[in-house]
């Protein structure tokens, strides 16, 4: 029993970091409907930026966790404002290589600037073990589900309550629409990717404790993506629903299933889900119009 | 750009659209014929990869250029292809039907996947080829009997009506001779009503379904279709590299093809060839071009994934038919060389085109 509410912990933890990068996913493809495949090489790259910070700069954890998040909010932009701005109206499949090709070029861009060896970072609450009726809880694992739970709350409150969120909500219903009552509507696209970067930034840093920080980390964008489809493109609850489920799933099926199935069962369930229900477990149906 | 006259209605689905275009790809055909002759043992390799990496750049044109389908897990249906014919190679069975027999069950495995995809729309379909091709990766490795897991297994030289094929000019003439069948009878389904429901589909779905094109058969069929030459050119590439480990069967790989078919130009079978051979010549460039970069750039293994996705970014960018819309702008400028006007071929503004996924 022990063991099966360690893994429930294990499995929401690893589950919210694969709905923090979903939650970038779906930022920028509700607002601009861009597919960005290079999320899990945002992610990677803000850890990256965040290790420098902190241990080469040597920092405060959250003073550098802070500023990695602020240069990642504006590569975001610039990403957004210099490369992909240019190809929106082109069909879909531009837009998928076009990231991809991005996302090939950071992972290189850092493997040439930082070297290929793996790092670890280490956190100021390592050393703390809750015991909680028996389970153990590892303070990472629960920074993590803390840190999310915190984030998403802020999240809410800055669509519900900002202007700024107000404008993103309102591009990504309908830009023309937002256009004309004054949004500037390139800015607010360029500000989701600074905030969707930011988001993986965070993302990146809180599993660098678990998975060490290396260049293959966003490899992770991968099952982020899967979590993205499963909880129905385009619904930011959806999304992080997803990415727990898939996390749980992924945790559990390493104990409980042969060998083998924990690198696939991700990706089984995506497949179940788009069989039986194509728009997602909260997706709606819509049809497109001529 | 050459206006052609037509005076019967066959004429559209005439295999070459005019007399000048017989006598240039003839001379191409000898040239393919004939290299074994005046051509180092080296490069008639590097001929025979190219041309297996334009029929793998075929298959995904068919599916993505043709049908406007998305696959990022074409690196699965290769695997699949190519295992199979390395298995039935082992067990005796000769070059024609083991290959045949690759490519349908590479076809089945693309039937499965597209089955799902009889209910979705757009990126859902890639996004399903690409947990198929995760799952294909790990099935390479774990089924042992089939594949010999990670450690790999060897694949025995072709054999041709009863004679061992080994060395390079008889592995050429394979390759060569498998691609111009694989790329007539593409053609050959491009023309017929199977074609243009395809190129219908990748226009606008809406207007093709309105217009009677049954969507969910003809995705099936694109995908079929795309699966059996993915897994005729795995079985081609069994023999080429002669050693078959699933780490050949990547995601890396997946990119790498649609990269073949973005820069080659999407839409044409001549930008399947053209980035194959964009592919091949690519590695050797960059090779030249270290020694032109500092040390601290130019020795770096991540350099060669990073141009990859430099041009690939580029080719986005700047040029969305990629080479082969670069050759048609070169020929056009040519033939109305003192009239060329910039603008022809100026990209339209475009607003943004829904597709979303609700």
């Amino acid at each position: 029993m022990d063991m099966f509410f360690q893994l429930v912990i294990n499995g929401l933890a690893v589950g919210c970091i694969y709905g923090l990068v979903a939650l970038g996913f779906v930022l920028i493809y509700k607002a601009g409907e861009v597919v960005n495949f290079a999320q899990g090489e945002l992610m990677m790259l803000g850890a990256f930026v965040a290790f420098t910070l902190i241990v080469d700069f040597n920092l405060n954890y959250w003073l550098g966790l802070a500023l990695a998040v602020l240069a990642m909010a504006a590569f975001g932009w610039l990403l957004d404002s210099v490369v992909v701005r240019r190809i929106i109206g082109q069909p879909q499949f531009s837009t998928v290589m076009l990231t991809i090709g991005l996302g090939v070029m950071m992972r290189s861009g850092v493997s040439i600037v930082w070297g290929p060896e793996t790092r670890s970072l280490s956190t100021p609450f390592d050393q703390m073990v809750f015991q909680v009726s028996g389970v153990m809880i590892s303070p990472i694992y629960l920074s993590i589900l803390i840190t999310t739970v915190v984030l998403c709350a802020i999240l809410a409150l800055f669509f519900r309550f900002t202007r700024i969120g107000l404008a993103m909500q309102a591009a990504s219903q309908n830009q023309l629409a937002a256009y004309c009552l004054g949004i500037r509507v390139k800015r607010v696209l360029s500000s989701v990717w600074a905030l969707s970067a930011g988001v993986a930034t965070i993302a990146g840093v809180l599993l660098a404790p678990i998975s060490l920080i290396d260049v293959n980390m966003g490899a992770i964008g991968l099952k982020a993506f899967a979590a993205a489809v499963i909880g129905g493109f385009g619904s930011i609850t959806g999304a992080l629903l997803g990415g727990v489920l898939i996390g749980l799933i992924e945790l559990f099926s390493a104990v409980y299933l042969p060998e083998g199935f924990k690198n696939v069962a991700a990706y089984v369930v995506l497949l179940a889900v788009l069989v039986v229900r194509p728009q997602g477990l909260f997706g709606t149906v819509g049809r497109k119009k001529v | 750009m050459r206006f052609i006259f037509k005076t019967h209605y066959d004429q559209d689905i005439d295999l070459f659209p005019h007399a000048g275009a017989v006598f240039w790809y003839s001379l191409l055909a000898i040239a393919a014929v004939c290299a074994p002759f005046f051509l180092d043992p080296f490069y008639l390799g590097e001929l025979s990869f190219l041309f297996i990496w334009s029929l793998a750049g075929l298959s995904l044109m068919v599916l993505t250029g043709y049908t406007g389908l998305i696959s990022i897990g074409h690196a699965a249906f290769i695997g699949v292809g190519a295992y199979v014919h390395a298995f039935l190679t082992r067990n005796g069975m000769p070059f024609v039907p083991s290959i045949i027999c690759g490519g349908i069950v590479s076809a089945l495995a693309g039937i499965i996947i597209a089955i799902p995809a009889i209910r979705m729309r757009g990126l859902y379909l890639a996004i399903a080829t690409l947990a198929f091709s995760a799952i294909a990766e790990e099935l390479f490795v774990r089924w042992e009997t089939l594949t010999g897991g990670s450690r790999g297994v060897a694949v025995p030289m072709p054999v041709l009506f009863g004679n061992e094929l080994d060395g390079e000019v008889g592995f050429y003439y394979l390759c060569l001779a498998v691609l111009v069948i694989c790329i007539l009878g593409v053609l050959n389904l491009l023309r017929s009503p199977t074609g243009r429901a395809w190129i219908a589909i990748r226009d606008s779905e809406i207007a093709a379904q309105s217009m009677g094109v049954y969507l969910a058969g003809y995705k099936t069929l694109a995908f079929a279709t795309s699966a059996f030459l993915a897994g005729v050119a795995g079985g081609l590439l069994a023999h080429k590299v002669g050693y078959l480990t699933p780490d050949i069967f990547t995601p890396i790989l997946s990119i790498q093809l649609l990269m073949l078919v973005m820069v080659g130009g999407l839409g044409s079978i001549r930008g399947a060839i053209f980035g194959a051979i964009f592919l091949v010549l690519l590695p050797t460039l960059i090779a030249i071009l270290r020694d032109y970069l500092p040390n601290a750039i130019g020795q770096q293994p991540a350099l060669e994934p990073g141009i990859f996705g430099l041009v690939l970014v580029l080719v986005v960018l700047l040029e969305p038919q990629g080479l082969n819309g670069a050759w048609m702008k070169v020929k056009f400028f040519f033939s109305q060389f003192p009239m060329y006007k910039n603008a022809t071929f100026k990209r339209q503004k475009t607003y943004m085109r829904t597709e979303r996924l609700q």
